[in-house]
């Protein structure tokens, strides 16, 4: 298997004239999320308990609602990245196909938004 | 596309799953697959849920927690955690496999066959700190 030439190797383009960027948002997704969920397992583990009033407390402070913040855009998109590629290798009837990767679309970004909301709120000092 | 109406029919198909004698490399690439779309799946949608639980305030988080430790909670959280982890270790394992290494026969096979081990490990000492603290 060849490399390709050396003009679409810089634009970074295959026969598909797309998909580098994919592949490259899928890895830098999979970095933040490698970091973000490791961080959160910890959190979980530092906490002295899970009652309510420490875990509300914690995750109103600046960094942990930063962090949580940053994990519910990164490991939406990283998902929504990897379920198109699903959706791309089995549903087969383009009318399907698009339709399955509309209702992904919008329910990552639906889930990005409804998370970020409740970070915000809890940050915010709305509960 | 216009090749869509007659695509189906008489086009050759490639080798397909009953065809390969099963290694441990596709073992690891169906599991990283899996354990993904059960994480995009059951493990974000549990995210949001303890997140609105806990932007609901106290009464809505303490009815998440009564599922959440419950057996079937456990089941769920446990499963998500396994998850994780092994498509963490493959997922390193795919970032060696990008830089253009461990593609030669035993090295490939050995970490095909240690990565899930390392999930599973990795899920038992999580599990361990947790319950034990």
């Amino acid at each position: 298997m060849g490399n390709g030439t050396s003009i679409g190797r810089v634009r970074g383009l295959g026969s598909a004239h797309n998909g580098t960027h994919h592949w490259l948002v899928q890895r830098f997704t999979a970095i933040g999320n490698l970091v973000l969920v490791l961080w959160f397992a910890g959190s979980l583990l530092m906490l002295p308990n899970l009652h309510f009033a420490t875990v509300a407390e914690w995750i109103a402070r600046p960094v942990p609602a930063t962090a949580m913040a940053l994990l519910v855009i990164s490991t939406f998109w990283h998902a929504r990245l990897g379920m198109q590629v699903v959706v791309e290798d089995y549903v087969h009837e383009h009318a399907n196909k698009f339709a399955a990767i509309a209702a992904l679309n919008l329910i990552a970004f639906a889930g990005v938004a409804f998370g970020l909301f409740c970070v915000i709120r809890l940050a915010l000092g709305g509960a | 596309m216009a090749q869509a109406s007659h695509s189906a029919k008489n086009r050759p198909l490639s080798p397909h799953l009953q065809i390969w004698r099963w290694g441990p490399a596709m073992t690891v690439s169906i599991l990283h697959r899996a354990t993904g779309n059960g994480l995009a799946v059951a493990g974000l949608g549990v995210l949001l849920w303890w997140l609105g639980a806990l932007a609901g305030g106290a009464e809505s988080y303490a009815a998440f927690a009564s599922h959440a430790t419950s057996w079937y909670g456990m089941v769920v959280l446990v499963g998500i955690s396994w998850a994780f982890f092994n498509h963490m270790a493959s997922g390193i394992r795919h970032f060696v496999l990008d830089i253009g290494a461990g593609f030669e026969l035993v090295s490939n096979a050995r970490w095909s066959v240690l990565t899930p081990v390392i999930g599973l490990v990795l899920t038992a000492a999580f599990w361990a700190a947790m319950l034990l603290r």
